[in-house]
């Protein structure tokens, strides 16, 4: 082909085709990243965060694994043995000293396993008795918190999407439920739905074992406590709705569902996360709470805010009784208030304050 | 005050009344629900006996009947007789409560916003130093703390180890004895309130008439007083409903953990007894106070700040 100085025409010549080593320095060097991952990076890097995720982590295993393997239960009287008098010298021991019986025992030259903790004045092991209160307190908050969530979703949703006339019923609702003083109303309905029938109501069935206190509990938090988080939700969804991404995708041609599913609610994620973490340490504190007053978990079953009130009994002589749980109970709220605060974070890069 | 305010306010009065009523008749409901009523913790006595005590409380009324009834009562401040605590009204047990459980919650909560306000303005202004570190650590402590664990914490330390206050707060050891008490209740809101001052202080340090007052000369000890601390206290207003609610429901385990004779330990004696009267009498003066402090608070807010716009 004849060159013309002048000609437009592109010069194929000058172009090379690309080497294999072109084409590997072309290639995106980083692994693409979804919202989680880039959540997560985000997570690990943040030191504070790090440290209360790992804290929870190992408080939850050894909360589930050391009763396994502890050789002591958390009901387990020691003085008590069917068909022999009450050995009273297994109550209230200090840490690391022993019954009677178990003392003859070391002296013959047999191994005990130590109480850690010593134990209560109903001579049960408090190190276990610690352990097993952890893992309710950690339970509890846990179950709350998703019932809260499914309740606050399914309503929040539902008067973001409908509007109108339904959006301000619930609204309304939603308003007087958050004005109550939670706490009172908590105390009320804790006091009396057990009273009221519920304990019939769950005989025979799973629900028995956990408790007619604890079940309450959890109809307390789903009807009070799901206002905020509807809110919450409510709210993401009407500004999201005005989303210039959202006009887009109306006009690409999707559909209300398409949207719904795949802008609107992984933009609520985060915010949903984010809350749940928190709302977990404020259902551990309410049960602790509630426990405190005497209006929680099932006696034997403990929890630590039982564990300190019974503490308060004889605090002249064992105080350390009242500060184990007290402890544990404050780094699990404390951690868990500082990772929720490490996820909002992390992921929620618009509320960087 | 324009209208828009106005509508805002009647507004907010109209939802607190709706609050105040719901909270009358959950109260009511709930209470009446319980199998068992209020005599059966005693020997239980017999049906003639049980009847005639049915009949002089009005418990054999028609439910819808009782309800009105109490509804009128309480708008008339009466809250009838207690049922446990023969010959005394509701009113006077709650009066009595109050006496005590007023003096410890403003105490508590005067201190709270004092030391609070002082703390946030100072670790604002030193942030990034030492003593901004130390204050938002012990804050941050103190924020994740449940009330009662403080409260016990306090007791183990100051009574049983060190033995320098009395750990009951009843009349007879005197004021020594509601020190403790009023610090327990303090603790949280003040680590609370230190923080928000802590981050409006900052936000407001930030803004552009602070700067131009630094230009025009401005003494530094002019701008803290005269434009950044009274600006960052905005928020601060908002914080006072919750604290109440806060100090209300704290007096509750903290008046246990103390043995203070107030309000807190009645409700709380009241709900073991089923003392229907003084379980809603206190319920409902426990509730008033809260939504009312809360609205004030919301109105104190709108009016201080008006850039604030509320839907």
């Amino acid at each position: 082909m004849s060159k013309k100085p002048f000609s437009l025409h592109v010069d194929l010549s000058a172009f090379d085709p690309a080497s294999e080593q072109d084409k590997a320095y072309m290639v995106q060097m980083r692994p693409s990243s979804t919202f989680f991952k880039d959540g997560v990076k985000r997570l690990v890097k943040n030191k504070v965060a790090f440290v209360s995720l790992i804290m929870i982590v190992l408080i939850a295993l050894s909360s589930v694994i050391l009763p396994m393997v502890w050789p002591y239960s958390y009901d387990q009287q020691l003085g008590v043995v069917p068909g022999k008098p009450v050995d009273s010298s297994y109550n209230n021991l200090a840490p690391f000293t022993y019954g009677r019986a178990e003392q003859k025992k070391i002296d013959a030259g047999e191994k005990v396993f130590p109480h850690v903790f010593g134990t209560d004045a109903m001579g049960r092991d408090y190190f276990i008795r610690v352990v097993y209160g952890a893992r309710i307190s950690l339970a509890i908050g846990f179950f709350a918190s998703i019932i809260v969530l499914i309740i606050g979703i399914t309503i929040g949703s539902v008067a973001g999407y409908c509007g109108g006339k339904v959006d301000i019923f619930i609204m309304r609702i939603v308003d007087i439920i958050y004005s109550l003083p939670d706490m009172l109303m908590v105390i009320l309905l804790a006091t009396t739905l057990k009273a009221s029938g519920l304990e019939k109501a769950i005989e025979g069935t799973v629900l028995e074992k956990i408790g007619a206190n604890i079940i309450s509990l959890f109809i307390v938090f789903g009807v009070l406590y799901w206002v905020s988080m509807s809110r919450l939700i409510r709210g993401q969804i009407l500004s999201l709705r005005e989303q210039e991404y959202v006009l887009a995708a109306q006009a690409a041609g999707a559909k209300g569902r398409w949207i719904i599913a795949k802008h609107l609610i992984p933009n609520c994620i985060s915010v949903v996360i984010i809350s749940t973490a928190l709302q977990i340490p404020s259902a551990i504190f309410t049960e602790s709470y509630l426990s405190f007053l005497g209006l929680g978990v099932n006696a034997p079953m403990p929890s630590l805010g039982s564990l300190a009130s019974d503490a308060l009994n004889g605090i002249s002589s064992y105080p350390y009784r009242l500060v184990i749980p007290a402890v544990i109970i404050s780094l699990i709220v404390l951690s868990l208030n500082l990772l929720g605060d490490g996820l909002r974070d992390a992921f929620d890069p618009k509320l960087n304050a | 005050m324009n209208t828009k305010t106005l509508a805002y306010i009647l507004k907010r009065i109209g939802l607190a009344i709706l609050t105040v009523w719901v909270v009358i008749t959950v109260t009511f409901f709930v209470m009446h629900a319980v199998p068992g009523g209020p005599f059966l913790s005693e020997k239980s006595p017999s049906p003639a006996v049980r009847a005639a005590l049915e009949a002089k409380y009005g418990l054999d009324k028609p439910r819808f009947e009782q309800y009105t009834t109490y509804l009128n009562d309480i708008l008339h401040l009466d809250f009838g007789p207690s049922i446990k605590q023969r010959g005394q009204q509701v009113s006077t047990i709650i009066m009595d409560g109050m006496k005590v459980s007023v003096k410890l919650g403003v105490i508590a909560a005067g201190c709270a916003l004092a030391c609070g306000v002082v703390l946030g303005a100072v670790a604002a202004l030193r942030r990034n130093k030492l003593i901004d570190r130390i204050i938002m650590v012990v804050t941050t402590a103190f924020v994740s703390m449940p009330s009662f664990i403080m409260g016990s914490l306090l007791l183990v330390v100051f009574v049983v180890k060190l033995q320098l206050l009395p750990g009951n707060g009843s009349a007879q050891s005197g004021p020594a004895g509601l020190v403790l008490p009023i610090i327990t209740l303090a603790l949280y809101p003040m680590a609370y309130i230190t923080r928000l001052t802590r981050s409006s202080m900052l936000d407001v340090l930030g803004q552009d008439y602070i700067r131009t007052a630094r230009a025009k000369g401005v003494s530094g000890r002019r701008i803290i007083f005269g434009h950044a601390l009274k600006n960052s206290l905005i928020p601060v207003i908002t914080y006072v409903g919750p604290m109440l609610a806060y100090i209300v429901t704290g007096s509750l385990v903290v008046e246990k953990i103390f043995a203070v004779a107030g309000v807190g330990r009645a409700f709380v004696n009241s709900i073991i007894n089923r003392d229907y009267p003084l379980v809603m009498g206190t319920t409902i003066v426990l509730a008033v106070l809260i939504v009312v402090m809360n609205l004030l608070s919301d109105i104190l807010y709108k009016v201080v700040d008006p850039r604030i716009s509320f839907d």
